[in-house]
C-alpha cells in the first residue's frame, strides 16, 4: 500500500504528458490525492497501543541482494505524520490556480514526480532508497524552479541544486562508512537501528556523524548552512516554494531523527549539546535576519530557519541521553520536534502561498510598497493573520503545541538553551506583527486600489490548512497519540 | 597453438580485412551496408567472447594473453561500444568518399582496445597501445579537409608519440629489472627489486596507459578530440580505448607488490589529478563537445579510484567494471544525442531545445545526471560502488575529494541542461536519421538499466578474477 503511494503519483507523471492541457490540473489533482487517501487509511489503521511494532504497514522486496539494498517501506508514527502533511500540501499546491506558462503538462508532472519522491524518502525503510529520493527531490524541485520561476531563476535553480547535492554527497558517504560496519552488509533501516553499528567507536562514529549532520544539515538548513534558502525561495513560483518550504525541509529534520539519532544514538548523545548550540544560533539568527529583510518572501525563508531550528533544538534535547533517563522531558521534546514539523509545514506551506498570491497581483515582494490591504482584500488578510499569529507560537494555533512541548522538554535537559532560545520567539512576533501592519493596515497606496482579494479555489484550499491549524492548536490529541506512539520508543520509554 | 582463446579478436581482426576489402569495390553509396556487416562481426565476436565465459580464468599463449572475468567483460563492453558506434556512423558519413573504409577502421580500433584488456605481457601492452593509437589519430582525423578535424588528429598523433615512446623506455627499463617482461615472471622477481628503479620504470609505463585513458599527465589530446573528431568517432574515443586501459592498467600494477613498489599512492595522485582537471577543465567551457571532453577526464579519474583499491578488496574490479559500463552507456548516449543534433557543439545552440526535441533533451537530462551519479541511473550505481571499494580499502579521503568532484561536475552538467529546458528556442533544429535515433534510445535505455536492473549484472561481476 505504500508503495502504491509513490507509484501512484510517479506513473501519474508520467501519464499526464498525455492528456489534454486543458483537463491537466484536474487529473493532477486526482492523482496527488490519491496519496493522500491512502496514507489517511495507513493512518486509521496504525495500531498506537503500547507493545504494537515500531515499524507498520511494513513491505519489502529485493533490488540489488548483493549490495544489501531492497525496496522497503514502512512508517512509525513520526514518518507518517509527516508524510500525510507533505501529502496533503501536495494536494494544496498542485490544486492552486497556478501560472503554467504554457506548459501546464510538464508542470504537473514535476510536481507529482516530486510528490512522489518527498513522500518515498518518509516512507521508505531503507538507507540508499532514502538517498535515492533524497537526491531526486532535487531534480523535481530543480526543474520546477528553473522553468517556472522568476527573476533569476535558473541562477537560483542552479545554486539550491548545487548546494544541496554537495550536502546529499556528504550524507552518501557517511552512509557508506555507516553500513560497511555491519557484516554482511545491509542498507536495511530497522536491521542497522537494532545492530547500533557504530557504538564504541569513537573517530568513526563521530566523523560518520558530522557526514550527516553536514548533509541533512544543508537540507533543514541550519546556520551557517542556510544561504542556498533565500535565493531558490525568492525566486520560485509559490507553490513550489510552499512545497521547499512545507515538504522537503523537513527531510533533513526527519533524516536527523531517522539516521543518526535512532541508528548511533551513542554517538548523537555525545554531541547533542553542540547540535542544541547550533539550533539556538538557527533559532536566532534566523529570526532577527528575518526581521531585517523587506522582501516578504525572504522574510518568511528566514523564520523557516528560524523554526527548523526549535526543531533542531527539540531533537537534540531528546537526544541527549541515552536510555531512560529524563525519559518524559525527552519524550516531550521529540514529540514537540515532530509537532514543529507538522506545523511549520502547514503553516508555512500557506505563507508561502500567500506569497504566491501577491506575486501574482503586483508582481513585487517589497514590504514597504504595500500597505492597507485589509480594505480591498478581507479574505487574504484573515488567512495571513491567522498563518502568521500561528507561526509567531499563538496558544490555541498549531504551532504553540509545539513550541511549548520542544521548550518543555528541553528545560528538563538544557535548561540554558531552552531559555535562550525563547528569545527568539519574542523577535518572531515582532516581526510577523510589524510585516501584518506593513502589508494590510495603514492607508492603501493608490497602486494597490484594485488589488484583487483571493478567488474561490485559493479561499478554500487555504481555508483546508487554516482549520487544520487551528484543530491541531486546540485538539491536537489525534496527532499526538500517534507520535507518542513512537517517540516513546525512541527516547526508551515503557 | 590454442586458436581458440582468441577467436574472437580474429574474427574482429578477418572482418576489418573483408570489410576493407569490400569497401573499395562497393559503390560509395552502398557502402551504409557494410553497417550490417560491422555490426554483424562485433555480434559474433561478443558471442564467442561471452563463450568463454564459463571456462576457468587462465593465461595462455605462453602467459602473455589473459582470460579471466576482467578481460572478457571489458572486451564484451568494448564490443558493445562498437556496436552502439557503428550504428551512429551511416549517416554521418553518408556523403564521404571513404565511407566503407571507416568500418574497418574502427574493428581495428576495437581490436586494439580488446588487446589492451588482457594484455599480460610488457610487449604485449606495447602493442596493444600502438594499435590502439594508430587507428585512433586516423578516426580523429577523418574528416580530413575540416581543419579542427586534422587538428585533433595532429595533437592526438603528437601526444601519443611522446607517451608511446615514454611507455617504450618504461617498458625496457622494467625488462633490464625483471629480465622479462611476462607479468607472471615478473610479479615473481619484484619482491626484491631495487625500489627506485622498479618505481621509475613503472610510472613510464603507467604514463603510457594513461595517455589511453586520458588522465593526467597525457590527457591533452581529450577535449581536442572530442570536439575535432566525427561525432561517432569521438563517442568511440572517448569510451573504448579507456575500457581497455584501465583494465591493463589495473593488471600491470597489481603484478608489483605495494610495499615493495609504492603504485598505490602514485594510482591515487594521478586519480585526483584527472578527476580535477578536468573538471575545472569542463567548468568554463561553451562548446558542448569540448565540455564532454573535459568531462570524460574527470570520469576517468573516477576509474582510477578502484584501480588505486584493486587487491585490497574483492569489490575493486567488479566496482570499475559496472562504473566503466555505465560511463559507457551514459557517454554514448550524450554523444549519440550530438550526433543526432548533427554535431550541434555550441552551447548558445541548445538553447530551448527540450521545446523542439524533447526526445534528445530527455536523453540529456538522463545521460548526464546518471555521468554526475544521480540515483537510480546506472551512473550512480558505479559511483556507488567505487565510493564504497575505496572507503572499505581505507582510502576514504580519495572518496572525499571524488565527492566534491562531483559537485563541481553538477554545475558544467546543469550550464547545459539550463539553456536546453529554460531557454528560448531559435530557429529549426535538423536531426540526422533513424539509425542515429536507434542507438541513442539504446544508449539511454542501459544507462537506465544499468541502474535500475543494476542486480544480475553485479551478482556477475561479484564472480569476477584479475590474473595473473
Amino acid at each position: 500500500m505504500l508503495t502504491l503511494t509513490i507509484l501512484v503519483p510517479l506513473i501519474g507523471a508520467l501519464a499526464i504528458l498525455y492528456v489534454n492541457e486543458d483537463r491537466c490540473r484536474k487529473v493532477a489533482c486526482v492523482l496527488g490525492a490519491i496519496p493522500l487517501l491512502l496514507l489517511i487509511i495507513a493512518w486509521i489503521g496504525f495500531d498506537t497501543g503500547a507493545g504494537a511494532p515500531v515499524f507498520q504497514w511494513v513491505e519489502s522486496y529485493p533490488w540489488i541482494p548483493s549490495l544489501g539494498v531492497g525496496w522497503r517501506m514502512g512508517v512509525d508514527g513520526i514518518a507518517l505524520a509527516i508524510a500525510t502533511m507533505s501529502a496533503l500540501l501536495f494536494v494544496a499546491t498542485i490544486a492552486w490556480p497556478a501560472e503554467t506558462q504554457g506548459r501546464p503538462r510538464q508542470y504537473y508532472a514535476w510536481f507529482l514526480f516530486l510528490e512522489a519522491v518527498s513522500l518515498g524518502v518518509f516512507l521508505t525503510l531503507d538507507l540508499l532508497l532514502f538517498y535515492v529520493f533524497f537526491d531526486l527531490s532535487l531534480v523535481g524541485l530543480f526543474f520546477l524552479i528553473g522553468r517556472w520561476g522568476h527573476g533569476d531563476a535558473q541562477r537560483a535553480a542552479l545554486k539550491f541544486f548545487v548546494y544541496t547535492f554537495a550536502g546529499s554527497l556528504a550524507m552518501l558517504l557517511a552512509i557508506i562508512a555507516l553500513v560497511l560496519t555491519t557484516d554482511p552488509v545491509t542498507f536495511d533501516m530497522r536491521e542497522l537501528i537494532a545492530r547500533q553499528p557504530l557504538a564504541g567507536m569513537d573517530v568513526r562514529g563521530a566523523l560518520v556523524l558530522l557526514g550527516f549532520v553536514i548533509g541533512l544539515g544543508i537540507k533543514t538548513p541550519f546556520v551557517p548552512l542556510h544561504t542556498w534558502l533565500p535565493p531558490a525561495h525568492v525566486d520560485a513560483p509559490g507553490p513550489a516554494s510552499a512545497i521547499l518550504a512545507g515538504v522537503l525541509l523537513k527531510m533533513g529534520t526527519y533524516g536527523l531523527i531517522r539516521i543518526p539519532f535512532s541508528m548511533m544514538s551513542a554517538t548523537f548523545a555525545r554531541y547533542a549539546f553542540a547540535l542544541g548550540i547550533v539550533a539556538v544560533v538557527s533559532i536566532l539568527w534566523g529570526a532577527l535576519v528575518a526581521m531585517a529583510q523587506r522582501d516578504l518572501k525572504r522574510r518568511i525563508a528566514y523564520t523557516s530557519v528560524n523554526h527548523m531550528g526549535y526543531s533542531l533544538l527539540g531533537i537534540a534535547a531528546a537526544g541527549a541521553l541515552v536510555g531512560g533517563g529524563e525519559q518524559a522531558a525527552r519524550q516531550m521534546a521529540l514529540t514537540g520536534a515532530t509537532v514543529e514539523m507538522v506545523a511549520h509545514g502547514l503553516i508555512t506551506g500557506s505563507l508561502f502561498l500567500i506569497c504566491g498570491v501577491f506575486w501574482q497581483r503586483g508582481r513585487e515582494y517589497d514590504l514597504q510598497t504595500y500597505g492597507g490591504l485589509a480594505q480591498v482584500a478581507p479574505r487574504l488578510t484573515g488567512f495571513a493573520v491567522l498563518a502568521s499569529f500561528a507561526s509567531l507560537g499563538l496558544p490555541g494555533l498549531a504551532g504553540f503545541v509545539a513550541e511549548l512541548q520542544i521548550f518543555v522538554g528541553t528545560f528538563g535537559v538544557y535548561p540554558w538553551l531552552a531559555a535562550i532560545g525563547l528569545v527568539g520567539i519574542l523577535i518572531t512576533a515582532a516581526l510577523f506583527l510589524q510585516m501584518l501592519q506593513q502589508l494590510f493596515f495603514g492607508e492603501l497606496p493608490a497602486r494597490w486600489s484594485d488589488f484583487s482579494d483571493l478567488g474561490r479555489v485559493e479561499t478554500r484550499l487555504l481555508a483546508v490548512l487554516a482549520v487544520l491549524v487551528v484543530v491541531i492548536g486546540i485538539y491536537p490529541v489525534w496527532l499526538l497519540t500517534l507520535i507518542n506512539s513512537t517517540t516513546a520508543v525512541l527516547t526508551g520509554g515503557p | 597453438m590454442p586458436i581458440g582463446d582468441v577467436l574472437p579478436e580474429i574474427s574482429v581482426l578477418v572482418s576489418a580485412v573483408v570489410l576493407l576489402l569490400a569497401a573499395s569495390f562497393m559503390r560509395q553509396q552502398d557502402h551504409w551496408r557494410l553497417a550490417i556487416g560491422a555490426l554483424a562481426s562485433l555480434f559474433a565476436a561478443a558471442v564467442l567472447c561471452a563463450l568463454q565465459l564459463g571456462e576457468p580464468a587462465r593465461l595462455t599463449f605462453a602467459g602473455v594473453w589473459a582470460l579471466d572475468g576482467a578481460s572478457i567483460w571489458a572486451r564484451l563492453l568494448i564490443l558493445a561500444t562498437t556496436a552502439i558506434c557503428v550504428a551512429l556512423t551511416p549517416e554521418w558519413l553518408r556523403s564521404d568518399r571513404r565511407h566503407g573504409e571507416y568500418y574497418a577502421m574502427l574493428l581495428l580500433a576495437a581490436l586494439g582496445a580488446m588487446l589492451l584488456a588482457g594484455a599480460a605481457d610488457l610487449l604485449q601492452l606495447v602493442m596493444a597501445v600502438l594499435l590502439s593509437s594508430v587507428t585512433g589519430y586516423t578516426l580523429a582525423a577523418y574528416h580530413r579537409a575540416w581543419p579542427l578535424s586534422v587538428e585533433a588528429g595532429m595533437k592526438y598523433f603528437l601526444v601519443g608519440a611522446l607517451t608511446n615512446t615514454l611507455l617504450m623506455i618504461g617498458v625496457t627499463l622494467l625488462f633490464g629489472l625483471f629480465g622479462s617482461t611476462d607479468y607472471a615472471q615478473i610479479a615473481k622477481a619484484a619482491t626484491d627489486a631495487p625500489q627506485i628503479m622498479a618505481l621509475i620504470g613503472l610510472t613510464l609505463v603507467v604514463v603510457g596507459v594513461a595517455f589511453k585513458l586520458a588522465a593526467v599527465p597525457a590527457h591533452t589530446w581529450m577535449p581536442d578530440v572530442s570536439e575535432g573528431a566525427p561525432p561517432p568517432a569521438a563517442a568511440f574515443l572517448t569510451v573504448a580505448p579507456k575500457i581497455g586501459a584501465a583494465i591493463a592498467l589495473a593488471r600491470l600494477v597489481t603484478i608489483f607488490p605495494a610495499d615493495v613498489v609504492a603504485w598505490r599512492p602514485l594510482v591515487a595522485t594521478l586519480a585526483v589529478a584527472t578527476m580535477t582537471i578536468g573538471n575545472l577543465g569542463a567548468l568554463g567551457q561553451s562548446d558542448v563537445r569540448r565540455l564532454l571532453g573535459w568531462s570524460s577526464i574527470s570520469q576517468s579519474g573516477y576509474a582510477l579510484m578502484a584501480v588505486t583499491a584493486v587487491g585490497l578488496n574483492a569489490q575493486a574490479i567488479p566496482a570499475l567494471l559496472f562504473f566503466l559500463g555505465a560511463y559507457a552507456a551514459a557517454n554514448l548516449a550524450a554523444f549519440a544525442a550530438v550526433t543526432q543534433l548533427r554535431g550541434r557543439t555550441n552551447l548558445a545552440d541548445y538553447r530551448g531545445l527540450a521545446t523542439a526535441r524533447p526526445g534528445i533533451a530527455a536523453v540529456l537530462v538522463v545521460s548526464f545526471l546518471s555521468l554526475v551519479g544521480i540515483p537510480p541511473l546506472g551512473g550512480f550505481v558505479g559511483k556507488l560502488a567505487l565510493f564504497v571499494t575505496t572507503i572499505e580499502a581505507g582510502y576514504a579521503w580519495l572518496a572525499v575529494i571524488a565527492v566534491i568532484n562531483t559537485v563541481v561536475s553538477l554545475v558544467y552538467y546543469l550550464r547545459v541542461l539550463g539553456p536546453v529546458y529554460f531557454g528560448d528556442l531559435d530557429g529549426p533544429v535538423p536531426v540526422l536519421g533513424g539509425w542515429a535515433q536507434k542507438a541513442l534510445y539504446l544508449a539511454t535505455l542501459l544507462t537506465i538499466g544499468l541502474g535500475i536492473l543494476a542486480e544480475p549484472l553485479w551478482s556477475e561481476l561479484g564472480r569476477v578474477m584479475l590474473l595473473p
